[in-house]
């Protein structure tokens, strides 16, 4: 039982940077573009991140620094693909490669003129992000564990994710959003700003990778910086968009049952018999495979990819 | 006729495919055992560079400015055999983050290195070899260095790693010692069936086991040699079954920070990873590759370059353990460390030593032998007895 608990709480810890991932590219993709630099903007926000962190041992600051990242490196993207039209997968996966790059690049540059030859988050930024403890809350045995003692990045994540739903299902703005996202050419003859709302949604989404990408660094990493740290994460946050069915709703659960399977074969006992490994790493993306086969059978339009998305929208071609 | 001719044809083809699919080797040549004897062998088989002249290429698998593991430490090794040498810093070519599963790039950035001027090149990482095997060959005024591997050619294609398993004993030690839940943690890169891996596993709990025979040691496979996200997970799944130390043959210090945030202790590995958990990191299982790169570059200088295999341990003091973080161990850890050491140096004791019990109650080895180099680096696929893989 004890085991149990502490399987489902590491499936949190272990799903919420996909939680950050998968919320801001529902943003991209609700607004009708596909952006694969997801890695990407996670790993400069990772860098800005942890590097604003560092430098000035404040918790807002180095979210915000995070965000800002995520945000320069959606609006390079939003840029070449809204602006100029350029092809929205090549701008991604190139997004992603100058992301890592970049990221690493300035990581180490500032590990080679450190003196130590590491770089460790201060004390009191690190005690900002541990744990948390609420009294009396955090002592209930089982609900305390489970739901009040995550570091403070799980709650502002499900935050996140709940005022996205929120944005998109029960706002103006987030329904004409996800008019543009269906066909910004009816939308436009409605008189909606196609190309501004494109823009704020990119950007948004962006910003909260960046986030994500500071889980990676700040938590995962442990307070210390290191190159890579992303690590592919971006990617599985790519395709936990389809098994959340485009809903930040549902991405909450989604990455959090992403981040049970990733951890599966260290919570299972290999007494009686032994599965390989590889076996619990295919898990995920099977189950992916599953949702979008039954999605698709299902053929409920709600549940499936907005229905411009990856192609870009000429006013002039209406 | 036709039939005939086509059945023929048909075998032909079967037997081709057959012959085309080479064994795999299980067993890996014996990497040399004498690497101290190179003093008594006068003539070298390359001529003597001059120290203006040496130029040292090496192709990293990762980078060096990671901060830990694997390539940091190799490349310390560089920076030492250079300042140990002299050398000036342009008489050293790095070629950083070369893929080891792509040959193409592998042999590009090696044939930069020759283009550069290159007399001797280290190649890193085991997915080298053979492309290093067979430039060899093509530049025979080149000495290739393959760390890792099992091919050599004798003249100027050698092999080279260590026994880090010695030191991987003498961190057990530590680990046995402190422990007090006595169950330790493990997170290893790969499963049963690496032998580098493995046999590291065994010697570090045969080091637990002789000063701690209650202690256990549970393992964690994360099945890759870089994951951030992987080993922290290992590790905390670890520190939940309880262990309260937790040992590593990963490249991340995520381990050891994992540890110390639980109030918890650790083994690092690679390079000293007390700089990254000062207050986890009871003391790390190292390499301090300079002594090879220094002894390798040394005598193409002096003319002694002989082509063997460098099989190096705690004597050459290629393997170690890094300083004892004198404030967290436990009582008695040094002298236990010290003796032990003394025994291995002094060669009474090889670590795998005698009869071995593995995990599922069969032996391995004979009274009175120690297993050979060729199968501790390419034979053991076994766990010792207080092994349990989670």
């Amino acid at each position: 039982m004890n085991m149990f608990i502490n399987f489902l709480v590491a499936a949190v810890f272990a799903g919420t940077p996909l939680l950050f991932g998968t919320v801001g590219e529902i943003m991209n993709e609700k607004s009708g573009h596909l952006n694969l630099g997801v890695e990407g903007m996670m790993s400069l926000g990772a860098c800005a991140g942890f590097m604003a962190g560092f430098l000035t041992n404040n918790l807002l600051i180095a979210l915000l620094a995070a965000f800002v990242a995520g945000l320069a490196g959606a609006l390079i993207y939003a840029i070449l693909t809204i602006t100029f039209m350029a092809d929205q997968n090549v701008t991604g996966l190139t997004l992603t490669i100058f992301g890592i790059g970049l990221s690493n690049f300035f990581g180490e540059y500032m590990l080679v003129n450190s003196n130590t030859n590491s770089l460790k988050l201060p004390e009191n930024i690190a005690a900002q992000i541990s744990n948390i403890y609420i009294p009396v809350l955090s002592d209930i045995p089982v609900i305390g564990q489970l739901f009040f003692q995550y570091n403070p990045f799980v709650y502002l994540g499900i935050v996140i994710a709940i005022s996205c739903g929120i944005y998109l299902n029960h706002t103006k703005l987030g329904l004409n959003l996800r008019a543009i996202g269906e066909n910004p050419g009816a939308a436009d003859a409605a008189g909606i700003k196609v190309t501004k709302l494109k823009y704020l949604n990119v950007l948004l989404g962006g910003g909260i990778c960046g986030i994500g990408g500071a889980y990676c660094s700040m938590i995962i990493n442990g307070g210390v910086w290191m190159s890579n740290s992303v690590n592919g994460l971006g990617w599985i946050s790519v395709a936990l968009v389809i098994f959340a069915s485009w809903s930040p709703n549902k991405a909450v659960f989604g990455s959090f049952i992403f981040g049970a399977f990733n951890i599966l074969k260290y919570y299972t006992p290999k007494t009686y018999f032994t599965i390989p490994n590889a076996f619990y790493d295919m898990l995920p993306f099977v189950i992916t495979a599953l949702v979008l086969i039954i999605t698709s059978i299902r053929k409920s339009k709600e549940n499936q990819q907005p229905a411009s998305c990856g192609i870009n929208y000429f006013r002039e071609e209406r | 006729m036709k039939k005939f001719l086509s059945l023929i044809l048909a075998l032909s083809l079967v037997f081709s495919l057959t012959a085309c699919s080479p064994k795999q080797d299980t067993k890996q040549e014996p990497a040399k055992e004498e690497t101290t004897k190179e003093e008594t062998s006068t003539q070298g088989k390359m001529p003597a560079v001059a120290k203006e002249d040496i130029k040292v290429g090496v192709i990293h698998i990762g980078n060096p400015a990671d901060g830990s593991g694997y390539t940091y430490a190799h490349d310390q090794g560089i920076v030492g055999m250079q300042k140990a040498l002299g050398l000036d810093d342009s008489q050293i070519i790095r070629k950083n983050n070369v893929n080891d599963t792509d040959p193409t790039a592998t042999e590009t950035a090696i044939l930069e290195c020759i283009e550069e001027g290159a007399n001797i090149i280290f190649g890193t990482s085991w997915g080298y070899m053979d492309t290093m095997e067979a430039l060899a060959a093509e530049y025979p005024d080149v000495i290739f260095s393959h760390g890792s591997g099992y091919k050599s050619n004798g003249t100027n294609f050698n092999n080279y790693f260590g026994r880090i398993y010695q030191a991987r004993y003498i961190s057990g030690i530590v680990a046995g010692l402190k422990t007090e839940s006595n169950l330790i943690g493990y997170v290893a890169a790969m499963g049963q069936e690496n032998s580098e891996v493995t046999g590291g596993i065994n010697a570090f709990a045969m080091g637990v086991n002789s000063v701690n025979p209650d202690a256990k040691v549970f393992v964690k496979v994360t099945n890759s040699w870089f994951s951030p996200e992987e080993e922290t997970n290992a590790a905390k799944a670890l520190l939940a079954e309880g262990c309260d130390v937790i040992a590593q043959h990963c490249d991340t210090p995520n381990p050891q920070l994992e540890a110390e945030k639980s109030g918890a202790f650790g083994i690092g590995y690679n390079s000293d990873m007390s700089k990254d958990a000062p207050k986890a990191t009871l003391t790390s299982a190292v390499w301090d590759w300079s002594q090879y790169y220094t002894w390798a570059v040394e005598n193409l200088i002096n003319g002694t370059w002989t082509g063997e295999n460098y099989y190096g341990g705690m004597e050459e003091k290629l393997v170690g353990i890094s300083p004892l973080n004198e404030s967290i161990i436990a009582e008695g850890t040094k002298e236990a460390v010290q003796d032990a050491e003394k025994r291995i140096l002094d060669g009474s004791f090889n670590v795998f030593d005698g009869v071995i019990e593995t995990n599922d109650g069969k032996t391995v080895g004979e009274e009175g032998k120690t297993l050979d180099d060729a199968t501790i680096t390419g034979g053991i696929n076994w766990y010792f007895k207080t092994v349990t893989v989670k």
